[in-house]
């Protein structure tokens, strides 16, 4: 079962690794993970894309919840919530094929943020779902580099 | 006013009543030394750093207060990790501070620099590294305040010597708020409604209670709500004491060396209560097969104890004293005369024995302990077979009395503890039980007893062996006794199971000249009949003594539920 944590957290040095500590003592591995500051600068937020069965979950999610520093934890698997992940791709481009990459990127919904003759540099935000279709799509071209930061998540409403 | 961090530092800890800080001085530590001479504070010089740790953690056991120790940065503070463990696994109150490479050479490898946070992380129940002067006297208060609440715990604080050196005015925060913290002490009405209807319906019902009853002080509470509902009760080997262990109601500890009547009345309940418990493997047994008939109420302030293992039918989460309060108002007057009928054929035909013949017997020497102290002294132990037949034999009605490290089972930890107990309780006979082979572990803590001037006394019951690894290799390895004999020299065969052959050393080491040797008294002895006059003398000197007897080599701990086996398996004898 594939379970999208959010975990809001003190803004200090270590919490992050209290957490890894947490995750990699149980032998989780952690799909995805993302950190960022929220609107309060003190507090941080970062959402966990982790897979297990709910019995082995609800003990993460309480040991979660037992470190100092975790404020609050939210496993949004009966919450209605949205997903967002953003990627950048280098791909190789020439001229025979720069408008059929134009093409993709568009359909997707996607954006060129740099252009050189013989790269561009696509950016996408969306479902990871969608992240990944665009990558499948792109990867004949030639994928030169690829950077994704992990889905973030927010409850609905 | 204006003080340096290290000065700092000593006035937060006389502020939290720390009256005796065990620990070891070294390049990063020595401003906050410098604070300490001449100061209020009690320090004691241990020998090495693990033993600082287990004074401090024997200080907290015996009194419920913090215990705190103080290290050096790099080895120093690596050597505090087996004690740091042992507290966290069994949930005890302890505050370490080590000392730090100064903050510009943090992560340059600099000489005895170790990332103690991050090494510490996972045998924590919290960590800190001040990196402002302005933050040390809150973080202290907040250390001391995470390790005594909730579920207790070892909190660390490094600090390093460029903050210990600098200069701030001492501002001592009265009021502590960490907005992430808020441990739960009341349980939730409606649960605890649900166990006390469990109680007043259960036939069969059986109490396991665990350390967090000495922690919360839920003495008289488990008493009254056994007296009142009529249950039988058994303790954890961290609960030792908290029941009166000549109450009718008292089964003894469970478990894979508890009485045969107390694993017996947890497979045939209909209800188990457990408080304060966290359902040990070596309480369960094979988890499948624990508790089969029972309905399982689970009374503890951490919530990722419940459910952990066992799978909790009506889970609280509080602190077991509050709670109790609470259940027992709950509960109605009862009597189980049929169930306690039971437990008494069980108690009778198969109580906890041992063979009381001419030979000297460890279980013989406790019980003689037992006697002679009426189980008002404080007794810590080692681990291993000594650890066992303690629990087992050495019979004391008072919470804090028996003192011994459970979940992380560390060798080496009852010797420093005992220290660190007589030193919070000086009017109190302090015994530790070892091995021979556990008190190699931290034997070095002879000096800071002797010179300390700290009256232990250190039972040691020498089968030359490693006992209760030998155990195991005679019953379930085919006697293939590999690496435990501690007399096994480059002269011995490479196969022997003879450990009476005349070719054995007979003392290695001798430890009444070890003893001798740091100033205290030794003693040996060899009889049966020289054990009571040898006790005596032990328990009248005001020295510390090592009292050595040397036992039967191969005594086993019976009874015994092989690792892995329903807790009704159990094996009392080999035949």
């Amino acid at each position: 079962m594939r379970h999208t944590i959010s975990v809001l957290v003190e803004n200090k040095f270590g919490v992050l690794a209290r957490i890894s500590t947490l995750f990699a003592a149980r032998g989780f591995n952690i799909d995805s993970l993302a950190v960022g500051e929220t609107e309060n600068p003190d507090v941080s937020s970062m959402t966990i894309i982790v897979r297990g069965n709910d019995r082995i979950l609800e003990q993460v999610e309480k040991q979660l919840n037992k470190l100092i520093d975790i404020i609050k934890v939210i496993d949004f698997k009966a919450t209605k919530h949205v997903e967002r992940e953003l990627a950048l791709m280098k791909v190789k481009v020439d001229k025979s094929n720069r408008t059929e990459v134009l093409q993709i990127v568009k359909t997707f919904r996607a954006k060129i943020i740099d252009v050189s003759q013989s790269s561009v540099i696509i950016e996408i935000t969306g479902k990871e779902e969608k992240v990944n279709a665009l990558i499948n799509m792109i990867k004949p071209f030639g994928v030169k580099e690829l950077s994704r930061t992990g889905i973030i998540a927010m409850g609905r409403g | 006013m204006q003080k340096t961090g290290a000065q700092i530092l000593i006035e937060c800890l006389l502020k939290e009543k720390a009256d005796v800080v065990f620990g070891y001085p070294g390049g990063q530590v020595i401003p906050i030394f410098d604070a300490i001479y001449g100061s209020p504070l009690h320090f004691i010089l241990s020998r090495h750093e693990q033993g600082a740790a287990h004074m401090a953690d024997g200080y907290a056991r015996s009194t419920g207060r913090v215990g705190v120790c103080l290290a050096t940065s790099g080895p120093g503070a690596t050597n505090l990790v087996t004690g740091l463990a042992t507290a966290f696994m069994d949930s005890i109150p302890v505050v370490a501070i080590t000392g730090q490479v100064p903050t510009h050479l943090i992560g340059n490898d600099a000489f005895q620099e170790a990332d103690i946070t991050g090494i510490t992380r996972p045998v924590t129940k919290h960590n800190f590294l001040v990196k402002d002067i302005k933050d040390l006297a809150r973080t202290i208060r907040e250390a001391f305040y995470i390790a005594s609440t909730g579920r207790q715990g070892p909190v660390l604080v490094d600090i390093p010597s460029d903050v210990q050196r600098a200069v701030t005015e001492f501002i001592w925060p009265e009021n502590i708020e960490i907005r992430s913290y808020k441990p739960v002490q009341h349980g939730h009405p409606g649960q605890i409604k649900k166990v006390a209807d469990a109680i007043n319906e259960s036939k069969q019902p059986v109490l396991y209670t665990g350390g967090g009853i000495i922690s919360s002080g839920a003495y008289k509470e488990v008493i009254e709500l056994a007296e009142k509902a009529d249950i039988p009760v058994t303790n954890t080997l961290l609960s030792l004491g908290s029941f009166p262990q000549d109450h009718r109601l008292f089964l003894g500890m469970l478990g894979m060396h508890g009485t045969c009547y107390a694993n017996n009345a947890v497979q045939n309940a209909d209800l188990i209560i457990a408080i304060g418990a966290r359902f040990d493997d070596r309480v369960t047994g094979k988890v499948d097969a624990f508790a089969k008939k029972a309905k399982i109420a689970h009374i503890d302030i951490d919530p990722t104890s419940i459910s952990k293992s066992i799978s909790a039918d009506i889970p609280v989460v509080g602190d077991a004293k509050t709670v109790l309060a609470e259940l027992i108002k709950n509960v109605k007057k009862n009597s189980h005369k049929e169930w306690l009928e039971a437990i008494g054929k069980w108690k009778k035909s198969n109580p906890l024995s041992y063979k009381n013949d001419e030979k000297l017997r460890p279980q013989y020497v406790i019980d003689c302990i037992t006697k002679l102290t009426k189980g008002e002294a404080i007794v810590t132990t080692e681990v291993g077979q000594n650890q066992m037949w303690a629990a087992q034999f050495y019979k004391t009605n008072r919470p804090r009395n028996f003192i011994s490290s459970g979940g992380l089972g560390t060798m080496g930890y009852g010797f420093p503890a005992a220290i660190g107990a007589k030193l919070a309780n000086p009017k109190k006979q302090v015994i530790d039980i070892a091995g021979d082979g556990s008190i190699q572990m931290n034997i070095q803590e002879l000096a800071t007893a002797v010179l300390n001037n700290i009256n232990v006394k250190v039972i040691i019951l020498n089968n030359h062996y490693l006992g209760m690894v030998r155990q195991w290799q005679e019953f379930f390895w085919g006697k293939r006794y590999s690496g435990v004999c501690l007399m096994k020299g480059s002269g011995c065969p490479d196969k022997c199971n003879k450990p009476q052959s005349k070719k054995c050393f007979t003392y290695v080491p001798d430890f009444v000249k070890i003893a001798e040797a740091y100033g205290a008294v030794g003693l040996r002895c060899k009889n049966k009949k020289d054990v009571i006059s040898t006790l005596r003398k032990t328990l009248s000197l005001n020295k510390t003594v090592f009292a050595e007897f040397i036992v039967e080599q191969e005594e086993n701990v019976f009874p015994m539920v092989p690792a892995g086996k329903p807790l009704d398996e159990v094996m009392t004898s080999l035949a």
